[in-house]
């Protein structure tokens, strides 16, 4: 199959990318200055995402597609104002995870985002699950681009006029060039931020006044890390058909009201799991030293006996340290409970930690 | 100092007397971006030619650093396991990875010069 190009693919090229394939598309892992620096960036400024290879779904139809998707994800829909976002995920019956995403309460209807590798599944799943007489469409005209830093929101404000009024997880319509765009003040690097759904042939120009105004591209490399100092999952790592929510210590974002009455796919095992305890959970782990837990990693207790797995480790440039979360056996998850990881045919120390790494600063709104 | 040599595996080395110190390339690090860890052989140790004498490690993955000649590794460079970023900045000068003492320094001759090496470098990079 034929690598596919987000509408960036130049702009990319221009700026000296390193490209690799991720879930099919030509993407930029760094550019010329190295992911350190471009993490670093983000967090000091404003980085840019090119993150068009996502999935944008959208979903049109009456009051009934409310309840219908309520049916699907365990959130409370109906209550959700218009404009405002949650964070959920499409499960199977045993509450394990297809996707993570973002879903937006629209006039006529819910935008999603999904995750890129996930988004032609995803779609098929929700087709058959939704009737026909809803207009689904999994969007290849738009880019999506996230700028995201203590930066963003003045850069953004200037070149799309009003985007500061939007609070945390909420979204509108706006325009550039006359063209309608979508932002959400959203994101995954555990910075303030937005995300901007953008017509293809626009996203070009759009970034480039991104640029002009200081704001500078950066790679998946750095996303990797800045969402992983966030503490935030990443699909294939974290989350997968063989974990739950509850497994993921993402409770959180599963609505209280439908905690209690269910209704949703995998509604069963989720209460069964947070009533009896889930055998193992999600957690955030420090190496003692420099040394660098890779996702498969072995993690045991001080007896040597197997209790978890790493899914996701790097070094943390804003932490200045190697960082990695995993799934643990339940009676090690404690903060500071002292583990081993075993790298390399040797067994390293290491010590369970509150998450996130990296302390966040979204600017927070009433939703 | 002898001409530097180079392997490939984007190792340097150069000899001096009978005690070689070996790094990675500046190459190697353009590949591999900001490199976060380095573990060394330990100081007394013996390895050999070709074999496994180190890990760098950069934010997205781990690599393994193998000793182009055999020999008795006879010190390390200690700053680099403190400051693995230095590794970057001068790969080929102050950040040398080990020295070792070597038996049989006819090993050197089947490495690359630094033309030869250029060359290779290019065509297995593009």
């Amino acid at each position: 199959m034929e690598i596919k190009k987000t509408s960036l693919n130049k702009l990319h090229q221009d700026n000296q990318a390193k490209f690799v394939e991720f879930a099919g598309y030509e993407m930029p892992i760094q550019y010329s200055k190295g992911v350190i620096e471009e993490h670093k960036f983000t967090r000091a400024h404003a980085g840019i995402f090119d993150v068009s290879h996502m999935g944008q779904l959208f979903v049109y139809g009456d009051e009934n597609l409310t309840s219908d998707l309520e049916k699907i994800f365990p959130l409370d829909l109906k209550n959700l104002q218009q404009n405002c976002s949650k964070y959920s995920f499409l499960m199977n019956e045993e509450a394990g995870v297809y996707d993570d995403l973002i879903i937006t309460k629209l006039k006529d209807g819910y935008l999603i985002i999904l995750n890129a590798a996930c988004k032609e599944k995803d779609f098929e799943i929700l087709s058959t699950k939704l009737s026909k007489k809803y207009k689904m469409e999994l969007n290849s005209d738009r880019a999506l681009i996230a700028i995201q830093g203590p930066k963003s929101v003045d850069i953004l404000n200037e070149i799309i006029n009003g985007v500061k009024d939007l609070t945390f997880m909420t979204g509108n319509w706006f325009e550039f060039n006359d063209q309608k765009v979508f932002v959400t003040r959203s994101g995954y690097t555990g910075e303030d931020g937005f995300e901007v759904s953008i017509i293809n042939d626009e996203a070009e120009e759009f970034t480039k006044s991104l640029i002009n105004k200081g704001a500078k591209l950066i790679g998946l490399g750095a996303r990797d890390t800045l969402r992983l100092e966030a503490g935030l999952c990443l699909y294939g790592h974290e989350l997968d058909l063989n974990k739950t929510p509850v497994e993921a210590n993402l409770k959180w974002a599963i609505s209280k009201e439908r905690l209690s009455n269910g209704g949703f796919v995998g509604s069963d095992k989720i209460m069964s799991q947070i009533k009896k305890g889930a055998k193992q959970i999600r957690v955030g782990i420090k190496p003692e030293g420099r040394l660098i837990a890779r996702e498969k990693t072995k993690i045991f207790n001080l007896t040597e006996t197997p209790i978890g797995e790493i899914t996701s480790g790097t070094f943390g440039p804003s932490v200045n340290g190697p960082i990695a979360m995993g799934y643990i056996d339940k009676e090690f998850s404690k903060i500071d409970t002292k583990i081993l990881l075993e790298v390399r045919g040797k067994k390293y120390p290491a010590n369970i930690c509150k998450l996130p790494f990296y302390k966040k600063s979204y600017v927070k709104g009433v939703n | 100092m002898s001409e530097v040599k180079f392997s490939k595996e984007h190792e340097w080395i150069t000899l001096e007397e009978d005690v070689a110190t070996i790094g990675i390339t500046k190459h190697a690090t353009e590949m591999l971006g900001d490199i976060v860890f380095a573990e060394l052989p330990e100081k007394g140790s013996n390895v050999e030619k070709d074999g496994s004498a180190g890990v760098v490690e950069s934010t997205k993955a781990a690599s393994d650093v193998y000793t182009p000649v055999s020999g008795e590794v006879v010190d390390i460079n200690q700053a680099i396991v403190d400051d693995p970023s230095k590794i970057n900045e001068d790969p080929e000068g102050t950040a040398w990875f080990f020295k070792l003492k070597m038996k049989d320094t006819t090993e050197l001759d089947s490495l690359m010069n630094k033309e030869e090496y250029e060359k290779f470098a290019k065509e297995s990079s593009s």
